[in-house]
């Protein structure tokens, strides 16, 4: 499967992506190379084979509904890039 | 000293030869003169590093000493570190300080280990060269115009050029045993679920695993038990003892039935390396193994089904470098969605972006069933070959990578044959097995990996036969030139 140039900046937004506009030849050139090797995949009859989603089949554990983290809000955005009065900022969402 | 295995050395602060405060001060003296030519250190964490062997010296005075306390490593730079930058080698997270430990490095703590810093990969471990860092290249320090290999490149140069007793790596597709095999040295990744990803930034979390790089099997054992255990914090870990790896090493291969996969000899793998891994094969016969060929069919299919799911799982893993918690931000973004998108563009390498579109891709609407669910069909398939052959064989063994190290440059500028380093190795995570790799022979000045691949849970067994073989062999002793 070849991708065009509007099928890779189509894949660049919904990954929420910039890339450059010199850059996508290349990506499309790389990215339909690898799908091209992806698509070996095609010629084995997979009809009726469970897919698998953990080698150990195992189930999702569970615990005890109760309290185990402890609150580390100040410790965690202090990392953060921009916050203000306990919240993130981000750019103005509604005029 | 830098001489010694990790278990020699452990004997030595044992005896009172030496202190952890000479000894990390002998690596950290070896990392400042010698990492010039490597590159494979991101941070050097030497103040905490002595305060840490300080304490191990004290802890011994009390008598409270293990095994491993006051011995040196350095961790690969995907596992947190409270306090200490944790950069998974990728722009986006060069200012990231972990606020926390990841449980690998807890462990390590909890047994008295020293951190000498933080190691060199691939950008967010994606890649087989660790020429997507953001903090450039590693050398190969047999032969510095080559690769380490990746995405533990850095862990396996440190410990092949003994600036480091050991080192941990992570493994998703062969990022621990692909380094390991190209730098000449031992490294093990355990069964899925055997060591907790908790806090070990993720990539592909139904393929992740952290395991131990050092020069020897023995070595590997030791660090395995210290980093391996249930961990209520990683959902996928596996509540199952910990065997002692240690005790483990000492019975003979007599009756051993080795099976070697067909596949993993055929075009493709390159005659001097073959050679080697036969002449490794040779000697497991002397040993008293029995050797047979097998049949996994569906192993040409691994890479492809490798890049559905890897990319598939990294697209959505990374989507939580957004720019807005931690990490990266672009300046002066004009609203929400452009700080989204430059904080990205601007903070992941080509290579990251490429997987994470690929990935898009493949989970985007109406593809699912013609990739991710197929992908997943196909990792039954695989498994399955596994399964069968652990009916009549107790370990597989073949090559490692196909190839010894390639040229730094050589694969860059495609993409499908830099992936195609890891054929041999990429089965193992899909079908979630254990997976080894050993220093087997040269070709030339550059190292050849044997691989060993055992049945679930089997570390033990796989350690022990790796040992088996180093005590009759010496190429995991051999030491790169230039840095005596």
């Amino acid at each position: 499967m070849a991708l065009e140039r509007k099928d890779v900046e189509n894949i660049a937004h919904l990954a929420r992506l910039a890339i450059s506009e010199a850059d996508i030849p290349e990506y499309a050139r790389n990215l339909s190379s690898i799908l091209a090797l992806v698509e070996q995949m095609s010629a084995v009859d997979t009809t009726g084979v469970h897919p698998m989603a953990h080698p150990l089949d195992a189930t999702q554990r569970l615990r005890e509904d109760v309290v185990t983290e402890t609150d580390q809000r100040e410790h965690f955005q202090a990392i953060a890039p921009a916050v203000e009065a306990g919240l993130y900022l981000v750019p103005k969402v509604i005029e | 000293m830098h001489d010694k295995t990790l278990a020699e050395l452990s004997a030595g602060l044992a005896a009172g030869e030496f202190s952890s405060v000479e000894l990390t001060r002998h690596f950290l003296g070896r990392i400042e003169r010698f990492d010039g030519q490597l590159n494979s250190f991101i941070t050097v964490t030497a103040e905490p590093a002595l305060a840490q062997a300080l304490a191990a010296d004290e802890r011994r005075r009390r008598g409270e000493a293990g095994p491993l306390t006051g011995i040196p490593l350095a961790q690969k730079d995907i596992f947190c570190t409270d306090g200490v930058r944790t950069s998974c080698a990728s722009k986006m997270l060069d200012n990231f300080i972990a606020p926390y430990d990841a449980t690998v490095v807890a462990q390590c703590n909890a047994a008295g280990m020293v951190m000498l810093g933080k190691t060199n990969m691939d950008e967010f471990a994606m890649g087989s060269s660790n020429e997507t860092s953001y903090f450039g290249p590693v050398k190969n320090p047999w032969d510095t115009v080559a690769v380490p290999g990746g995405s533990s490149g850095g862990s396996a140069a440190a410990v092949a050029a003994r600036l480091t007793p050991a080192a941990t790596g992570t493994d998703t597709g062969g990022s621990i045993r692909q380094p390991a095999a190209l730098c000449g040295i031992s490294g093990i990744k355990p069964t899925y679920g055997r060591v907790s990803r908790y806090g070990m930034i993720a990539f592909a979390s139904s393929l992740d695993q952290a395991g131990p790089m050092a020069r020897t099997a023995e070595d590997c054992a030791l660090l395995l038990g210290a980093i391996a255990g249930f961990d209520p914090r990683d959902s996928t870990s596996v509540e199952r003892e910990v065997p002692d790896y240690r005790a483990a090493l000492g019975n003979d291969l007599k009756g051993l039935k080795i099976g070697l996969p067909k596949e993993y000899f055929g075009a493709g793998l390159d005659p001097a390396v073959a050679q080697a891994v036969e002449a490794a094969i040779n000697e497991y016969r002397k040993l008293g193994a029995e050797v047979v060929e097998i049949s996994l069919p569906n192993t040409g299919l691994a890479v492809p089904t490798y890049y559905v799911v890897a990319p598939a799982e990294c697209s959505s893993n990374l989507s939580r470098m957004d720019g807005v918690r931690f990490g990266y931000r672009c300046d002066n973004p004009k609203d929400l969605e452009d700080l989204y998108k430059r904080s990205r563009g601007e903070g992941f390498g080509p290579e990251v972006k490429r997987r994470i579109m690929i990935g898009t891709y493949a989970l985007s609407a109406g593809y699912y069933d013609a990739y991710y669910l197929k992908a997943q069909q196909m990792r039954q398939l695989i498994s399955d070959d596994f399964r069968r052959a652990f009916e009549t064989v107790d370990v597989i063994m073949g090559p490692t990578s196909p190839t010894v190290a390639f040229n730094a440059g050589e694969k860059t500028d495609d993409p499908v044959a830099m992936y195609l380093a890891d054929v041999y190795t990429i089965a193992a995570n899909l079908a979630g097995l254990p997976g080894m790799s050993i220093p087997a022979g040269f070709v030339g000045n550059r190292p050849v990996g044997l691989q060993l691949i055992g049945n679930y849970f089997d570390e033990a067994r796989l350690l022990n036969v790796a040992h088996q073989y180093q005590l009759t062999t010496d190429w995991h002793q051999r030491a790169p030139q230039g840095f005596e």
